[in-house]
């Protein structure tokens, strides 16, 4: 066919994007998540989660949203966990108790996999760093 | 519908393949790394040979389908689009086809109504499916780009939250996700439900829909409802990518079910009709011009003929032919 050389060029390009992940990790090189931060692993009374590791790894949102529909449609506001540890379903006044800085813990595993869940639009992060910027005595 | 079966059949032992396999320690980096690097390198060599066989292959004459006036006289107005006639008609033709698949929104039906009368009606739903299976599907692939790069770029991070845009659910619904169920169910019952379609459906239409809607569902069981640990898969996806492959522990076998038959579907790809991705645009009764009255079109792989014309002819039997009283051209 006369128009090879447009059919070489037509698949050179589509295997450069093909390839895509290949050489952009070949350029910027493949940075490897800092495991999250457990601030509290040795804080007495602070050092389990609400449920095992491995469960909150996978499942924390499904949870989340569990505590969430609970309180918002239910008016409940205990959460007993498996072993009988009660606590109050709320992610600030909860979650971040026991994982207090947000981006050293939920953002190292989120930014990982450009996780970015909209709950700090109306919930509050005591830790961040504009809310501490709102407090600063004018 | 034995090719059905058949279909069926080879998608629940692919299922159950890695199901079995990946249980063992010692078979996951058979199925975590070398079947998926074994079924890269098809893809792409496989790709390759194809266009490059398709490039090969001599396209003399201009073919292209017209439905429309080609260009002639100056006042005979010519539609530029269903015939057009110069590069730049058949870059618009080729771009409405590939973005909006033109040719199916086309597509008729044909009915047997009580009379007995015959009837054709416009039928867009195969348009539709179509379409929206295949943005689907692209939006899925650049979403899991996440599972392969590290930075993430912006793009697929934007591509991403448009997706999630109506936050419904934690984890956040993908709208891509029910549509590529929806549009793909449409298409695979679409060739069970009409006798006509069906009658003419092989193993090599229904492999690959069944194919893609297992990989689908599995892909959608692993962020909604049986949790996968996606940090390890991250792991694996990037290492792989970089040539650098180790195995994480503790990723469940829904994930080496996905990966498998996502595995078979690239190394299919090649071999099958999926290959219309590079098709579509080779295809010579799209991309030519239809300038067969404007330009003289000589096939270039003309083998020399040796020519006798009948001057020579008589020329040569002209004593021959006087004899018997032929009437001859030269008197
Ligand atoms: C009482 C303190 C406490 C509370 C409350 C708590 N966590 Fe934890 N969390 C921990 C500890 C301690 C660990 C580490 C557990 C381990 O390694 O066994 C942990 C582990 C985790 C992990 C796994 C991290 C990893 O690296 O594997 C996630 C995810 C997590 N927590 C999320 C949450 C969320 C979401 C909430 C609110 C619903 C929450 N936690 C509430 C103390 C807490
Ligand atoms: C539109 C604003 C808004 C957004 C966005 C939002 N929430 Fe809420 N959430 C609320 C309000 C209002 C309540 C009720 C507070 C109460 O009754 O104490 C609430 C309550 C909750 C509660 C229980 C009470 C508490 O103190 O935490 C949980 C858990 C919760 N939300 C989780 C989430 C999660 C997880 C997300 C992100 C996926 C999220 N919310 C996003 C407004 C929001
Ligand atoms: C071990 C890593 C890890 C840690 C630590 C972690 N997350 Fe996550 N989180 C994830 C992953 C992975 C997802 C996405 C899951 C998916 O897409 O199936 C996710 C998803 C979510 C979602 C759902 C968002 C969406 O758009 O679907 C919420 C809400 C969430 N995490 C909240 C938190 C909070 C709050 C913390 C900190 C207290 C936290 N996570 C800590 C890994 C982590």
């Amino acid at each position: 066919m006369r128009d090879r050389g447009r059919i070489l060029i037509g698949l050179l390009i589509f295997l450069i994007l093909m390839t895509f992940p290949v050489w952009y990790n070949a350029l910027n090189g493949v940075s490897v998540m800092q495991e999250p931060e457990l601030a509290t692993k040795n804080v007495p009374g602070k050092d389990k989660c609400v449920n095992t590791a491995e469960y909150m790894r996978q499942n924390h949102m499904n949870l989340l949203n569990q505590w969430r529909d609970t309180v918002v449609r239910q008016d409940v506001r205990v959460y007993t966990t498996v072993d009988g540890r009660k606590f109050n379903m709320s992610l600030t006044n909860t979650c971040l108790d026991c994982h207090p800085n947000r981006e050293n813990f939920c953002n190292r595993c989120h930014n990982y996999l450009a996780v970015n869940p909209y709950c700090w639009d109306c919930h509050v992060d005591p830790q961040d760093p504009k809310v501490l910027a709102a407090k600063e005595p004018r | 519908m034995i090719s059905l079966w058949f279909s069926i059949i080879v998608v629940v032992i692919l299922i159950l393949i890695p199901t079995i396999g990946s249980s063992s320690a010692a078979l996951q980096s058979l199925f975590g790394i070398v079947i998926p690097y074994a079924a890269i390198i098809t893809f792409l060599a496989g790709f390759v040979y194809r266009v490059l066989n398709w490039a090969k292959s001599p396209v003399p004459f201009r073919i292209t389908t017209t439905c429309g006036q080609q260009k002639s006289l100056p006042w005979i107005k010519n539609s530029k689009l269903e015939a057009p006639h110069n590069a730049w008609g058949v870059v618009r033709r080729m771009a409405l086809e590939i973005f909006f698949f033109r040719s199916l929104f086309r597509n008729t039906k044909v009915e047997l109504r009580d009379g007995p009368r015959l009837v054709y009606g416009s039928s867009k739903w195969l348009w539709a499916a179509g379409l929206a299976f295949h943005y689907s599907f692209l939006v899925i692939f650049i979403r899991h780009f996440k599972y392969f790069v590290e930075p993430i770029p912006g793009w697929v991070s934007l591509v991403q939250s448009l997706d999630a845009f109506f936050q419904i659910g934690l984890p956040v619904i993908f709208l891509t996700d029910a549509v590529i169920l929806a549009s793909v169910g449409y298409l695979f019952f679409r060739r069970l439900c009409d006798d006509k379609i069906r009658y003419i459906s092989h193993a090599a239409d229904y492999f690959p829909l069944l194919l893609i809607l297992s990989i689908a569902t599995t892909g959608i069981l692993m962020r909604y409802f049986f949790k996968v640990d996606i940090v390890n898969v991250k792991q694996l996806g990037t290492g792989l990518l970089s040539f650098n492959p180790h195995l994480p522990q503790g990723i469940g076998p829904l994930f080496y079910v996905h990966l498998f038959l996502v595995c078979t579907l690239i190394a299919y790809f090649p071999f099958s009709k999926l290959m219309h991705l590079g098709g579509v645009f080779l295809s010579p009764t799209r991309n030519l011009a239809n300038n067969n009255r404007m330009k003289r079109h000589q096939n270039v792989w003309n083998f020399p003929v040796k020519m006798h014309t009948y001057d020579e002819y008589e020329e040569e039997f002209h004593k021959v032919m006087k004899a018997a009283d032929i009437p001859l051209d030269k008197e």
